[in-house]
C-alpha cells in the first residue's frame, strides 16, 4: 500500500460517496499522515508473526549468538526435520482438532439456528421466558468448579472427545441472540403464514424455508463456532489427562512449556537416539511448532474474515 | 424444537449454578457431594484471610477496568479515521490486517509474546535494547512490567474487532448530519465531537455494560498463557480466573475454589443489575434490559 494509491480519488465500493462527502474529505497531506499512521501500526500488527516465521526457518546457532531477527541470519529448515520424527503425534493432534471443530461446529449450528427460529416468531406464548432463559446465561454462571464436577461425575466426561466438544462450547448465548435477530429481519411472518396455509408443519417450515433462506447468518455462526473450537485449549488443558487425546492448540501449549512433550513417545521410537534427542534446537523448533499450529487459521484468514465483518454488523442486541 | 437448546442450557449453565452450593460446603469425597456437611461461610473467610484474595481481585479490577476505558477510546479513534481515509481500498486493507490477531489462539499469542520477551533471544532484548544500549531485561521473572505487557497484548489482539464493530456505525451515520455541520462550517474535529460520537453513543454503551458485567471474569488465555504460567510473575498477572483454575487443578481445594468462583458471578451480576439501573435512569433508549 503506497501513498499512490491512497491519494487516488475514491472509488465506489461498498457505498457510493456523493458530491458533499468529496468536499468533506480530510486534506491530502492529512490523508498522508493518518494513511502512514495505519501502515506503521499494520506492521505492529504484523512483526510478532513474521518473527516466528523467520525463527522457525533460522539456524539455532544464529538465533542463539543474534537473537530472533526478523530476517533469518542463517537460513535452515532443521526444525521442521525435526519435527518429522513427532509426525504422528502432530498428525494426531491435527485429527483431534478437525474431528472435534467439525462435529462442534455443526452441532453448535443446528441447536443455535433450532434454538433462536421460535425466538424469532412473534406468535410463540413462551417466547418471554426462553429469551430470559437464554439471556441470564449471560450475566451469571456457575464457574469452573461446579461445571468441572458435573461434566467429570456426573456425565464422566474425563478423556473422551465430547470433552472437547460440549463444556461450554456448544452454544453461545450471543449468538443464539444474533441468529434470531437475522431471523425477524430477514423472514416475512408473510411467507410463514403462507406455507401454514398450505398445510405445512413447523419443522417442515423451519428445514424447508427458514434455513434456507438463512444461509448468510448460517455461514456467520459457523464461522465463529469453527473458530472457537479450533482455537480451544482450555477444554484440553482441564478436561484431558490422556496425552494421545489432547488437540493441535494443547499440544502447542505442552511444547512451549517442555520440548519434551512430543519426545515422550519417540524414545521408543529407534529413528531417534538420545544423543540426537540432546542436539535438538529448542528455540526453532519451538517456532516451527507454533507455525505448524497457527498455518491453517492464517491462512483460511483471507476467506474467513468478510464474513466475520459481516456477522459481527448485524447490529446489536437486545434482550 | 427449542428442546436441545434447552437441555444444553440447562446442563451446561444451570445445573453449575446449583452447584455453587459446593462453596457452602465442605467437601468429603468418601460421602459424595450432596452429602457433605454445611459449612455456612467458612470457605469465604478462609478466602479473605489469605492475602491472594486482595492479590486477584485488585489485579483483576485493575485490570478489566483498564481495558473497558482503553478499547473504546482507541477503537472509536480508529474507526472515525479509517472511515475518513480517502481510499476506501487502503482502509479496507488496514482493517483487515488489524483483525488478524484476533484470530490466533491464546496459545499461539503466547509463542508471539516469548519470540518477542524472551530474555536469552528475544526480539526486544536483542533487537532493540541491546543496540541502544541499555542491559537485556528478564521479562519472565520481573513482575513489575507486566502492567504494561498485558495491556498492550490485549489491545494489539481485540482493538481489530472492536473497531470493526463502532466502523460498522460510524459508516451507518445518516450523511445529513455532516452536510449540515459542513453549512455550519464546522471543522473535521468538531465533526467527530458532536456528531460522530453522540450517533454511536448508544453502542458504546451496550459494549461497555457488557464489559463491565464481567469486570471480575478475567480473559483467561491472557492471563494463563501470554505470562507462560510462571509463578514469579504471580503477584501482577493472577487473576481470579486463573486463581480458581489453579486452585482446583494444582492445589485440589474444591472448597476454596468454588467459593471464589461464585464470589466473582456474584459481584459479576450485582454490577450488571447496578449499572444497568443507572443507565435506564439516565436514558431508557439505551439500557439493557
Amino acid at each position: 500500500m503506497n501513498t499512490a494509491t491512497a491519494n487516488a480519488p475514491s472509488r465506489a465500493e461498498g457505498f457510493s460517496k456523493p458530491a458533499v462527502k468529496r468536499i468533506n474529505a480530510i486534506s491530502p497531506s492529512t490523508n498522508l499522515i493518518v494513511t502512514l499512521f495505519f501502515i506503521v501500526y499494520s506492521c505492529v500488527c504484523l512483526l510478532p508473526v513474521l518473527l516466528v516465521i523467520a525463527a522457525s526457518l533460522s539456524d539455532e546457532n544464529a538465533i542463539t549468538l543474534h537473537g530472533y531477527s526478523l530476517i533469518p541470519k542463517v537460513w535452515s529448515t532443521s526444525a521442521y526435520h525435526y519435527l518429522m520424527f513427532d509426525l504422528h503425534k502432530i498428525l494426531a493432534g491435527y485429527g483431534i482438532s478437525i474431528a472435534s471443530t467439525v462435529i462442534g461446529s455443526l452441532s453448535g449450528m443446528m441447536i443455535t439456528a433450532l434454538y433462536a427460529y421460535p425466538l424469532s416468531r412473534m406468535d410463540f406464548d413462551f417466547r418471554g421466558f426462553f429469551s430470559f432463559f437464554i439471556f441470564f446465561t449471560m450475566v451469571f454462571g456457575g464457574g469452573l468448579v461446579p461445571t468441572y464436577l458435573i461434566y467429570t461425575n456426573y456425565f464422566h466426561l474425563k478423556d473422551t472427545l465430547l470433552a472437547l466438544i460440549i463444556p461450554g462450547l456448544l452454544m453461545n448465548a450471543f449468538l443464539v441472540l444474533t441468529t434470531r435477530t437475522f431471523f425477524q429481519q430477514t423472514i416475512h411472518p408473510s411467507i410463514l403464514e403462507s406455507a401454514q396455509i398450505d398445510g405445512a408443519g413447523e419443522f417442515r417450515i423451519f428445514f424447508g424455508i427458514v434455513l434456507p433462506l438463512s444461509l448468510p447468518v448460517m455461514a456467520t455462526i459457523g464461522l465463529f463456532y469453527t473458530l472457537a473450537y479450533w482455537n480451544d485449549w482450555f477444554n484440553s488443558l482441564v478436561y484431558i489427562n490422556n496425552d494421545n487425546m489432547v488437540n493441535l492448540q494443547y499440544m502447542m501449549y505442552r511444547v512451549m512449556r517442555n520440548l519434551q512433550f512430543l519426545q515422550s513417545h519417540a524414545q521408543s521410537n529407534t529413528t531417534v537416539g538420545a544423543e540426537e534427542i540432546a542436539k535438538m534446537p529448542n528455540e526453532t523448533v519451538r517456532m516451527a511448532m507454533c507455525i505448524v499450529g497457527m498455518g491453517p487459521i492464517v491462512l483460511a484468514y483471507p476467506f474467513f474474515q468478510r464474513y466475520f465483518v459481516a456477522g459481527l454488523t448485524v447490529g446489536a442486541v437486545k434482550g | 424444537m427449542m428442546l436441545p437448546g434447552t437441555i444444553y442450557l440447562l446442563i451446561n449453565n444451570y445445573l453449575p449454578m446449583f452447584g455453587t452450593l459446593i462453596a457452602f460446603k465442605s467437601v468429603d469425597w468418601s460421602k459424595g457431594i450432596l452429602h457433605s456437611p454445611w459449612v455456612g461461610f467458612d470457605n469465604f473467610k478462609f478466602l479473605f484471610r489469605t492475602s491472594d484474595a486482595w492479590t486477584i481481585t485488585r489485579n483483576t479490577l485493575l485490570y478489566n477496568a483498564l481495558f473497558i476505558t482503553i478499547t473504546p477510546i482507541i477503537a472509536v479513534s480508529f474507526a472515525i479515521l479509517l472511515n475518513e481515509l480517502r481510499s476506501r481500498l487502503a482502509a479496507r486493507f488496514f482493517q483487515s490486517v488489524m483483525f488478524l490477531p484476533y484470530f490466533l489462539s491464546a496459545v499461539v499469542v503466547g509463542y508471539l509474546g516469548y519470540s518477542m520477551l524472551s530474555t536469552e533471544f528475544g526480539f526486544i532484548n536483542t533487537h532493540v535494547l541491546e543496540p541502544l544500549g541499555f542491559d537485556a531485561i528478564a521479562w519472565y521473572s520481573e513482575p513489575k512490567y507486566w502492567p504494561y505487557i498485558l495491556p498492550i497484548v490485549y489491545i494489539w489482539k481485540n482493538i481489530g474487532y472492536s473497531t470493526v464493530i463502532y466502523l460498522a456505525a460510524v459508516i451507518g451515520i445518516d450523511n445529513e448530519y455532516y452536510e449540515a455541520a459542513l453549512m455550519d462550517g464546522a471543522s473535521k474535529w468538531r465533526q467527530a465531537i458532536s456528531i460522530t460520537l453522540p450517533q454511536i453513543r448508544p453502542i458504546i454503551i451496550i459494549l461497555a455494560l457488557m464489559a463491565v458485567g464481567h469486570i471480575l471474569n478475567a480473559d483467561f488465555g491472557l492471563f494463563y498463557q501470554v505470562p507462560l504460567d510462571a509463578g514469579a510473575l504471580y503477584p501482577t498477572t493472577n487473576v481470579i480466573d486463573t486463581y480458581v483454575y489453579r486452585a482446583l487443578l494444582t492445589l485440589g481445594d474444591v472448597g476454596m475454589s468454588s467459593a471464589a468462583g461464585l464470589y466473582q458471578s456474584a459481584v459479576g451480576l450485582v454490577l450488571v443489575l447496578t449499572v444497568n439501573l443507572i443507565v435506564r435512569k439516565i436514558n431508557k433508549e439505551n439500557a439493557l434490559f
